[in-house]
């Protein structure tokens, strides 16, 4: 319990100081966007509205910088995140509610599927080393070197066209409406398998790669020589005494290294105009609308906050000894 | 003075020719290394190639010609584009940007890793909290996406100021392998005897730790430069970074926004992929050439199987005591009695 209460702090901490960043960075930029916009949209834009805008980027020339900031957190924990100058007027914050819960379709379930399909492979080529699957090592290492995006790309190219299954872009088929119905999902999958197989070949071969260099370390143990010598059944010194103990850096690995995955699977909606947080970000950087920018900012880092509590919780399960302690 | 010549060549009757042949073979043991030996030649190739693409470039990249989007030929080596520029030449001319973000991102975090994370595991106590908490608190923060955002805050970032930005925010991974890495040095037992002898800390660190540390800042150090080289691409096809400076990510950005895909010119975004890919698995093999370096037991080729006497082949493995297949053992003699006979 201990550890957890401790992990919860430290994302607590790191949650605070993604905020300050997200504070910091529109005052570096030089100029006065907000300005610009209220030209553009001269008369349709409220004065509150004005004044949230001011709020964030800092543009409040009256107030000190503490109660900027003070402002600034009034405002997040109100979920003001401004309004978007793409979707103009529409609040940052409902764009964002539309676009998540695709993002998370997408990358939660892919990552945790690459990351159970690797961890398999490398438990088999960390154990059976020297074998063929040692082979599949540069292969892999080769096409997690491929970019994110280009993979997309080429994905594109060679499979999906007009007479293919597989939708180019978008996730769903335009003429339907969003909806819990048959038809709905089922374009709605169709439209993510591509993507999905990106992200999956582009991002299993870390998870063996690691997967295997741990059971490797684990393998010369003393406590697998006893289980040997007990006479155990081999698949059960490889799962419930290998791969039991190998598994555990790799959990905490998944953990931190969640922060670069979601980082990379945000290019492939962009490629696929995947209609999620990734496709956002890209929007919203090609007309500078820096409000939207921040909101895509927040929202990935929090996820990826609840994400490592998630795994965290997962590490606690899987060693008895952090149990124990607590 | 005969006599001690004498006993030397009697202890190694080889004489002093075989005895330097150890040291020599040590110091070449990391290029030996099949896989750290392509990657680094591959990285030399593209080094080459940033230095000298420039020059070496049929055309400017820039400069606009009559043949629009033209498939590989003799004349145009990758094709052209829609306004009718050489994408080989691009190509050429592009490689100096993505080293030298690549190589100068490395260099800035792998120097902020150093510090920060050497550090913190040698002062340990109040300091070794704040620093980890902070290298922890970056690790957590989705770099890309900050990348992203700072890059695109900065008006017209050229290449120096998005290797500086990637450099600032992807030095916590190094930080934590380096502190975990100092926290276990530092009360070996040569660190306490320098201590002792009163050497300064400035001088345990840099004589003492340091070089027992060089593996890891070089793998740290070749994993950075592969996420900068990637972020730095990537930051370049969404249109973050000036477009007028030619990388690889420019091409891509431009064979993205003018529909490269559905006008079916593959060679417009191929060859920058395949040349990403490349350079990405030259970096990861020279990193799996560090770990195999430090840990031998890593090391995947070799001759694994051998031949017994009579035919039988068994599979050697680190852990594991080769037993011969079911087959070969031959039928122990045991003598059986049969308990109601007794």
């Amino acid at each position: 319990m201990k550890f957890l209460l401790q992990r919860i702090a430290f994302y607590l901490f790191t949650a605070w100081a993604a905020l300050t960043i997200n504070f910091f960075i529109p005052r570096l930029i030089p100029g006065d966007p907000v300005t610009s916009l209220i030209n553009k949209y001269q008369g349709q834009i409220s004065t509150e509205a004005i004044q949230s805008l001011y709020v964030l980027f800092g543009l409040d020339k009256n107030a000190s910088m503490w109660s900027q900031y003070v402002d600034y957190w009034g405002q997040v924990f109100r979920g003001d995140l401004g309004l978007s100058f793409t979707f103009f007027p529409t609040p940052v914050i409902d764009i964002l509610q539309q676009s998540l819960p695709w993002t998370i379709a997408l990358v939660g379930l892919t990552t945790l599927a690459s990351f159970a399909i690797g961890t398999g492979l490398g438990v088999l080529a960390g154990w059976r080393r020297g074998s063929w699957l040692d082979g599949l090592l540069p292969v892999t290492t080769f096409l997690s070197s491929i970019p994110y995006f280009w993979l997309g790309l080429l994905a594109i190219t060679l499979l999906a066209g007009p007479d293919s299954i597989f939708p180019s872009s978008g996730g769903y088929e335009p003429g339907l409406v969003p909806g819990w119905t048959p038809e709905f999902m089922g374009s709605a999958i169709q439209h993510s398998l591509l993507p999905a197989i990106t992200i999956l070949i582009s991002s299993v071969s870390g998870w063996i790669l690691s997967m295997r260099n741990m059971m490797v370390t684990v393998a010369s143990e003393d406590y697998i020589t006893v289980a040997h010598a007990k006479g155990l059944p081999e698949k059960r010194v490889m799962m419930s005494y290998a791969a039991r103990n190998a598994l555990l850096p790799n959990v905490s690995g998944f953990a931190l290294s969640l922060g670069f995955i979601v980082g990379g699977t945000l290019l492939v909606e962009i490629v696929f105009s995947y209609p999620g947080i990734g496709y956002n970000l890209f929007q919203a950087v090609g007309s500078k609308d820096y409000p939207l920018m921040q909101g895509v900012f927040l929202v990935i880092t929090l996820s990826v906050l609840v994400a490592n509590l998630i795994a965290d919780v997962a590490y606690l399960m899987l060693d008895p000894r952090t149990r124990k302690e607590g | 003075m005969s006599a001690p010549t004498s006993t030397v060549t009697a202890v190694s009757p080889e004489g002093p020719a075989v005895e330097a042949q150890p040291a020599k073979r040590r110091r070449l043991r990391f290029v030996a290394n099949g896989k750290a030996a392509t990657g680094l030649i591959t990285l030399g190739f593209f080094c080459l190639i940033a230095i000298i693409g420039p020059w070496i470039a049929p055309y400017d990249p820039s400069a606009r010609s009559s043949d629009l989007i033209q498939p590989p030929s003799s004349e145009h080596w990758f094709g052209t584009t829609h306004l009718g520029q050489d994408i080989f030449s691009q190509m050429l001319v592009g490689t100096r940007g993505v080293m030298f973000v690549g190589l100068l991102a490395g260099l800035v975090a792998t120097a902020l890793s150093i510090l920060i994370g050497v550090s913190s595991g040698f002062l340990g106590g109040a300091a070794d909290e704040g620093l980890s908490a902070l290298s922890n608190v970056f690790l957590v923060i989705p770099a890309l996406p900050l990348i992203i955002i700072v890059a695109s805050t900065i008006p017209g970032a050229g290449d120096l100021m998005v290797a500086l930005v990637i450099g600032f925010t992807s030095w916590a991974w190094g930080a934590r392998v380096l502190r975990a890495q100092t926290l276990s040095l530092r009360r070996r037992d040569y660190v306490e005897a320098a201590r002792a002898t009163g050497e300064s800390t400035w001088r345990i660190i840099t004589a003492e730790i340091m070089p027992n540390l060089t593996a890891i800042i070089a793998s740290s150090f070749v994993g950075t430069v592969i996420f900068a080289i990637m972020s730095e691409i990537t930051l370049a096809f969404i249109g973050i970074s000036t477009i007028s400076e030619w990388n690889w990510g420019t091409i891509l950005f431009w064979a993205q926004s003018q529909q490269a895909l559905a006008q079916g010119a593959w060679w417009w975004f191929v060859p920058a992929g395949l040349a990403i890919a490349i350079l990405g698995t030259a970096l990861s093999l020279i990193n799996f050439g560090i770990d195999e370096f430090v840990s031998p037991r890593l090391r995947s080729s070799g001759h694994t199987r051998l031949k017994t006497k009579d035919g039988h082949s068994v599979r050697m493995r680190v852990g594991f005591t080769p037993v011969l297949g079911t087959k070969a053992v031959p039928p122990t003699p045991v003598v059986r009695k049969k308990v109601d006979a007794a």
